[in-house]
């Protein structure tokens, strides 16, 4: 289901994040006369997300997709860009209100473990949200507990029990019910099962999954595990060094990828069955420091179809319906 | 559990009775102490240690016995005292520097490093010398030089706490920054807190005693471990012993008492030995 369609519940416009280098080398750059330098962590990046979807955000390690998320819930304040949620500017929103709009707008954590307080009980710890959003009693709120626990498989046992006698896979789980506690139209989940273990990762997908339909939420769903990807998300922005370099449908992102970069990263995926061959497309080197990013398309000192117009600047096009790609050569 | 682990240690367990003897001893005083502390009896005067006077008596006869516990009561409520407003003062000051950061941070830090600067027992001598050495301006002057500890300390953690993930949590959860200042990361600074604390006891205890002896503390007739030993001194060359050594003894034992508790309690909360509890 194409954004487009469709009112979009989240749209993200522009964003830029970029964390100032400090330290001896600013010093430097600013008595050579040069403007400090930064990491650009993301640079320019601009989706949307229609109500109901789930939008799987993928790439390496390193490529800027956390602080997109990060930048989303204002955890950091973006350099510049413009995040819409429902009809409200969550960018220029001011403490209070933002932190009302947090009822509606949640996240789930990498680590299971460390976005856990080691110091509170499950209990606790999942009803906090109901605490700063509800004025519901102490007895309305511990119902609510024992029914979001109930929801993501949790016995209302454990929630006297602490973060340290819990197992990775209940930690998890205690971290989707604090973040489905209130009911939230749209949650960011932020490579939520890459602490997990493989065996426990597809029941945590098929959770999710579960969860988004039955409380009709959305989601963004950042990732670098294409399979969950490919199985959860409805549509697929594929980043690279700070920008958006595909996006389509999954399936059809799936079916044609047309960036070289998608191409080589869907190549990385290992098929289960030793008899398939196919042509592994490799990337040359590594991955340009955010620091110096090259000009025109990021990908073209490592681009095997690399061509003199790549160091043109390129920008997100649309090649089929719903299709976007930043290629010049597509 | 850590008291578990804590009493396994028979150094650590004995420091901790020495420091259980003291705190009931001062607490009951009245009713432990077998005599007046400030009840002169001219028949005994320097008595030396016998049945009816375990601890011997002083030039006007009163029973040191009593006076030591009576004594215990005035350095462990200045001490306790001390610390309490210090660790109040300092946490809160360490943890908005720590949590708020720029000219916050700025601004308590240099605060804290311009009162460091001092040696601390220098800065209580003039504090006490300035204000004058009633009870309550020697609490000031040691709950003043022990703030620095605890702002440096909390302002510490609180840059770690800051940046877990937890405390990302409890922001995107819709804590106000108070709150997740308060139930989030203070909480986790809590155990060095402890340790800090005990610790800091033993040397508040040693600087009432050491501003005492000097004449700058406590003040006769209230009885106070240090100025006891400072009285007791004289009498060192012409024989009356028990006048400097029990007093004395009371601080090492007290102060030694609180350095190996507060030692053990540094081992036992040591986050890498949490997983082991």
């Amino acid at each position: 289901m194409p954004s487009r369609w469709r009112v979009a519940l989240l749209s993200v416009e522009g964003l830029v994040k970029h964390f100032p280098l400090g330290g001896a080398r600013a010093w430097l750059d600013r008595l050579g006369g040069q403007a400090p330098r930064s990491v650009r962590a993301v640079d320019g990046v601009s989706f949307a997300v229609a109500p109901g979807e789930t939008l799987g955000l993928v790439g390496e390690s390193g490529c800027g997709k956390s602080t997109v998320a990060r930048s989303i819930l204002r955890l950091v304040e973006p350099t510049a860009g413009r995040v819409t949620f429902g009809d409200v500017n969550l960018t220029t929103l001011s403490a209070e209100p933002l932190r009302r709009q947090r009822r509606d707008l949640q996240m789930v954590f990498q680590d299971p473990t460390a976005s856990l307080n080691p110091r509170l009980s499950v209990g606790r710890t999942v009803e906090e949200p109901l605490r700063r959003h509800t004025t519901l009693g102490t007895g309305e709120r511990r119902a609510r507990v024992a029914e979001v626990l109930a929801q993501v498989g949790l016995g209302p046992e454990l929630a006297g029990r602490y973060s340290h006698e819990l197992s990775g896979g209940q930690r998890q789980r205690v971290n989707f019910a604090r973040a489905i506690a209130t009911r939230p139209r749209f949650v960011v989940l932020d490579e939520p099962t890459s602490a997990l273990d493989v065996s426990l990762r597809a029941r945590a997908i098929l959770l999710l999954d579960e969860l988004r339909a039955t409380l009709g939420m959305t989601y963004l769903f950042i990732s670098h595990d294409l399979a969950s990807v490919k199985y959860l998300a409805h549509r697929v922005a594929v980043m690279y060094l700070g920008t958006i370099v595909e996006e389509a449908s999954t399936a059809e992102l799936f079916a044609r990828p047309l960036h070289p970069y998608t191409r080589a990263l869907l190549s990385a995926v290992p098929v289960p069955d030793p008899d398939v061959r196919r042509a592994r497309i490799v990337l040359a080197g590594e991955v340009p420091s955010p620091i110096d990013i090259p000009g025109g398309c990021r990908l073209r000192g490592r681009c095997p179809l690399a061509q003199p117009v790549c160091a043109e600047p390129v920008t997100l096009r649309e090649v089929a319906p719903a299709h976007r790609v930043a290629c010049h050569l597509v | 559990m850590p008291w578990r682990r804590l009493a396994r240690n028979r150094l650590s367990f004995a420091a901790l009775g020495a420091i259980l003897v003291v705190t009931v001893a001062a607490l009951l005083a009245p009713w432990l102490a077998p005599y007046d502390p400030d009840e002169p009896d001219a028949a005994v005067a320097l008595a030396s240690v016998s049945v009816r006077h375990p601890l011997g008596t002083d030039l006007y006869g009163r029973d040191q016995l009593s006076r030591l516990i009576h004594a215990g009561r005035v350095d462990l409520l200045v001490a306790l005292s001390a610390t309490a407003i210090a660790l109040t003062l300092g946490a809160t000051l360490g943890a908005a520097a720590g949590y708020r950061g720029g000219w916050v941070d700025h601004l308590v830090m240099r605060g804290v490093d311009a009162v460091m600067a001092f040696p601390a027992f220098i800065l209580a001598l003039a504090i006490t010398a300035a204000l004058g050495n009633s009870t309550a301006n020697v609490v000031a002057a040691i709950a003043l030089t022990h703030v620095p500890i605890y702002t440096r300390l909390i302002r510490g953690e609180m840059l770690k706490a800051r940046e877990t993930e937890y405390a990302e949590a409890a922001r995107t959860v819709g804590n106000r920054p108070h709150q997740i200042v308060l139930y989030h990361l203070f909480p986790n600074c809590v155990p060095p807190l402890i340790v800090q604390a005990t610790l800091a006891m033993g040397f508040a205890i040693l600087t009432v005693a050491a501003l005492s002896f000097i004449g700058l503390g406590i003040q006769p007739p209230q009885s106070e471990w240090g100025q006891m030993t400072a009285e007791g001194a004289g009498y060192v060359v012409s024989g009356e012993w028990w006048l400097v050594l029990f007093p004395g003894f009371a601080i090492m034992l007290t102060v030694l008492a609180f350095n190996l508790v507060g030692d053990t309690l540094r081992d036992l909360l040591d986050p890498r030995m949490r997983g082991v509890r």
